[in-house]
This record gives structure tokens, C-alpha cells and sequence, in this order.
């Protein structure tokens, strides 16, 4: 049976990503990877109306201090303050307004206040959920107010510490464009040994991991900045066949 | 090379933020058409991925998006349906949406899709997103002609995407790896 539903739409796709832009389903230097990634061959699938749309969001779902992980409890948390901001751009350079963004953090101590991360390397501060969120504006920009995250040792290989990082997440404007992924700070000592950073082969891809820092967006005697351009896929020129 | 910020794991510690809103109910259970699809997230070993975020994007029932770039007017949008969802795994790996079965929505070559509820799973341990479709298993003939389940040549692949009716409720398992692996696409 073959049902026509309407005469064909154009419609662009958006571009495929290079082999090298991701790190791969499986690196064995990451553990966890090797029982979890997918191994049989992915099937492309063409860009359809379904993956060119995506899920909005608006400000309803945005609390007023939900940028700024500083203001969230009765007092400040401990540790070091900083901004961090960037803009979500496409592949094109054009930003990406009105998306949401959403991160989560360890604290000043590398605890994560979650019931998994009972780590013994650092206490909870009753100050630092580490969770925030908001909706870039209409120049792709976002920007938090939070801590500085510690590292954290974690079980992967003898004497494993993570990378000092920031976990991001992103929609852009369709279901192809939906991107998890962690922002890592300049000059950090333990990216050599940290597999979830170096599964990115192409150092150039890694790099645009890490954030740089800001002195511009640096606020006098109150806080370091720190920006994190994020770069969604780009659309395609011209439409698929049709 | 495109320029793309890479993919990263969302880690084991997702919950602190991505479930500020738990969106699993897409409608009201008591709507007629609702139905509730349920599944569980297994790994390579066959153990439950406990820490794994399961979303959906879906069209509503007419099988309209709720986006800009879905224009069709002669198809009606529904109020209060955004046609996402989000839910973490439990400790045995389960995860649960009630939702509507989305209406039929075009190919680029003007095509009817099957109705299909797009995919992306999230864990510790997946370094990219992995991203499946389900399909429904009332839809044999729409299945059938569906231009993206008949593009995959291997039938044993092709039925991993086809949720199967249980007790009033459909059930989509997800085999991250090894027997029985779900058919994942690139998107």
C-alpha cells in the first residue's frame, strides 16, 4: 500500500556530522562504554519531517534564579564563584535563539548532590543544588552564575579522576539538533587520563570542549568568567528530494 | 570537519538536571486514546541500565508537530500537547510514557510515514545519544509501506522497532548491545 498524504514538501535536512566530530559508540579507555554502545551498523535515517521538528520550550518552565546557582538556597555555596556563558550557534554561525539550555554540576568539592555520588572525596553543601537552566535570547546568547566545580575520583581505572567539568544539554531547533554534552575548563592537569574527554580523536574537536577564559566578561572583584560557545549542526542548503 | 561542539555522556548524575520537569504523561491517562508504552533498557550483558534517560518526540494524534516548521493547516494542532517526553529508568532499567499514537505523517517525497514515535536514549557508558523509532503493532500494512522500517533489510532489525501489545499497554524493550540489539539510526 502506498499512501500519498500530500504532494512533497521541500524540506531541507540538517547536515551530517563528520565521523570525528563525536567521539565513538565505543572507546575502550571508558569502561562503562564497552557493555553499553550500540555495536551493530547505525541506519541512516533521512531527515523527515520528524527530525526537522523538535519539542520548544518556554519561559513558563524557567524559574527567575534558575540561571544562578549562587542564589538558590538561603546562603551562598563554597568555593569559587564564576559566570559562565557562550552563545548556541549553528553551523552557519547563526544563533540559535529562545532554546533551552540545562547543566548540572558537581560542587566545590567534586560532590554532586545526587544519591549515587556517596563519594567519600568531598562533603554536600547545603548551599549548591548544582542544577540550572535558561532560555538563550534572541542573539543565541545564555549565561549562569555558579562554582567552580571540583574534580572527583571515579572507578573507571586505578586512580581515575574526571576532568574538571560542566554538563550541558541542548535542543536547538529540531530532534536532529538534540546534543548532550560537557564543558571542560582551560589548562586542566587531568585531561590526559580522563577517557569520556579523549574518546574525541580529532584534538580539534576536543578543544571546542573547552571553554576559555573571559577577562572582558570577568566582573571586578566578584567573579571569574569563563565563555563556552555550543555549535548545534547546521541545515542543510537545499532540500531533499521531493 | 563541521565545526559541531562534540557529544559527551550524560553521565550517571543526569537526574539533578534534566528532570526539573518529569514530562512522562504526554496526555491525561483518562483521554480515550490513551495509550501507555512501557519498556525496559538492558545493556550488552543483559542487565538493566538503571541510569538511563529515555526522551520521545512525537506528532499528536491528527499527526501534526507542534513546531513552526510543521505548517500544514488542514491538519489540526491540540491544544496542551507539546509531543515530548522524558523519563529516567527506574532500578530494573524501566521507563513509561501515556501517550496518543501520532497520526501519519509525510515523507519528503509526499509518502505517508507509519505513525512513529521518534527516540533518543541517554546513559553512562554512551558517549552519543543513541536514537531508535517506535512503530505500532496495529499498523501492519502502514508498517509495511513505512519508508524508513521497509529500508531496513534485515527483518529480525526491522521488528526490533515495533512495539508489541501487553496487557492493554504496548511494550518497547531497548537492547543498547549484543542479542536481539535495537536497530539505532544516525540521525
Amino acid at each position: 500500500m502506498e499512501q500519498r498524504i500530500q504532494t512533497g514538501r521541500a524540506l531541507a535536512g540538517y547536515r551530517r556530522d563528520d565521523a570525528d566530530d563525536h567521539p565513538p559508540y565505543v572507546h575502550a579507555d571508558y569502561r562503562s562504554s564497552l557493555i553499553r554502545a550500540p555495536k551493530r551498523p547505525l541506519i541512516i535515517l533521512p531527515h523527515t519531517l520528524s527530525e526537522v521538528t523538535g519539542p520548544a520550550f518556554g519561559h513558563e518552565r524557567i524559574g527567575e534564579l534558575d540561571h544562578d546557582l549562587t542564589r538558590q538556597h538561603e546562603g551562598e555555596p563554597l568555593g569559587e564563584r564564576i559566570i559562565l556563558h557562550g552563545r548556541v550557534l549553528d553551523g552557519d554561525g547563526r544563533p540559535v535563539a529562545n532554546t533551552l539550555v540545562e547543566m548540572w554540576q558537581a560542587n566545590a568539592s567534586g560532590r554532586y548532590r545526587h544519591p549515587v555520588d556517596a563519594g567519600a572525596h568531598g562533603p554536600i553543601d547545603p548551599n549548591f543544588s548544582g542544577a540550572g537552566r535558561c532560555l538563550t535570547d534572541d542573539d543565541g546568547r545564555y549565561r549562569f552564575v555558579t562554582i567552580r566545580p571540583g574534580a572527583y575520583p571515579w572507578r573507571n581505572h586505578e586512580n581515575a579522576w574526571r576532568a574538571t567539568h560542566v554538563h550541558f544539554s541542548l535542543f536547538g531547533p529540531a530532534f536532529a539538533t538534540r546534543l548532550i554534552t560537557q564543558m571542560y575548563f582551560p589548562g586542566d592537569p587531568l585531561f590526559f587520563q580522563d577517557p569520556i574527554f579523549s574518546a574525541v580523536g580529532d584534538p580539534k574537536a576536543r578543544d571546542r570542549l573547552i571553554s576559555t577564559f573571559d577577562l572582558e566578561a570577568t566582573v571586578p572583584e566578584w567573579a571569574l568568567a569563563f565563555r563556552f560557545d555550543i555549535v548545534l549542526r547546521g541545515r542543510d542548503a537545499t532540500p531533499m528530494e521531493h | 570537519m563541521s565545526g559541531v561542539t562534540p557529544s559527551q555522556t550524560v553521565g550517571p548524575y543526569f537526574h539533578m538536571g534534566l528532570l526539573a520537569g518529569r514530562d512522562t504523561n504526554l496526555v491525561d491517562p483518562g483521554d480515550p486514546d490513551a495509550v501507555r508504552i512501557r519498556g525496559r533498557v538492558t545493556d550488552g550483558t543483559g542487565d538493566a541500565a538503571a541510569d538511563a534517560c529515555v526522551e520521545i518526540w512525537q506528532a499528536n494524534r491528527a499527526g501534526r508537530y507542534a513546531h513552526p516548521e510543521d505548517d500544514r493547516e488542514d491538519v489540526p494542532l491540540e491544544e496542551g500537547f507539546t509531543g515530548f517526553g522524558r523519563c529516567p529508568t527506574d532500578e530494573d532499567g524501566r521507563f513509561e510514557f501515556v501517550t496518543v499514537k501520532p497520526g501519519p505523517v509525510p515523507f519528503p517525497d509526499g509518502r505517508a510515514q507509519a505513525p512513529h514515535i521518534d527516540v533518543s536514549v541517554f546513559a553512562r557508558g554512551l558517549l552519543n545519544r543513541a536514537v531508535t523509532r517506535i512503530y505500532f503493532p496495529d499498523e501492519e500494512e502502514r508498517n509495511a509501506a513505512d519508508p524508513v522500517l521497509s529500508g531496513i533489510d534485515d527483518a529480525e532489525r526491522q521488528a526490533t522497532l515495533v512495539a508489541r501489545a501487553e496487557g492493554g499497554d504496548l511494550v518497547f524493550d531497548i537492547v543498547l548491545q549484543g542479542d536481539g540489539e535495537t536497530a539505532f539510526f544516525q540521525v
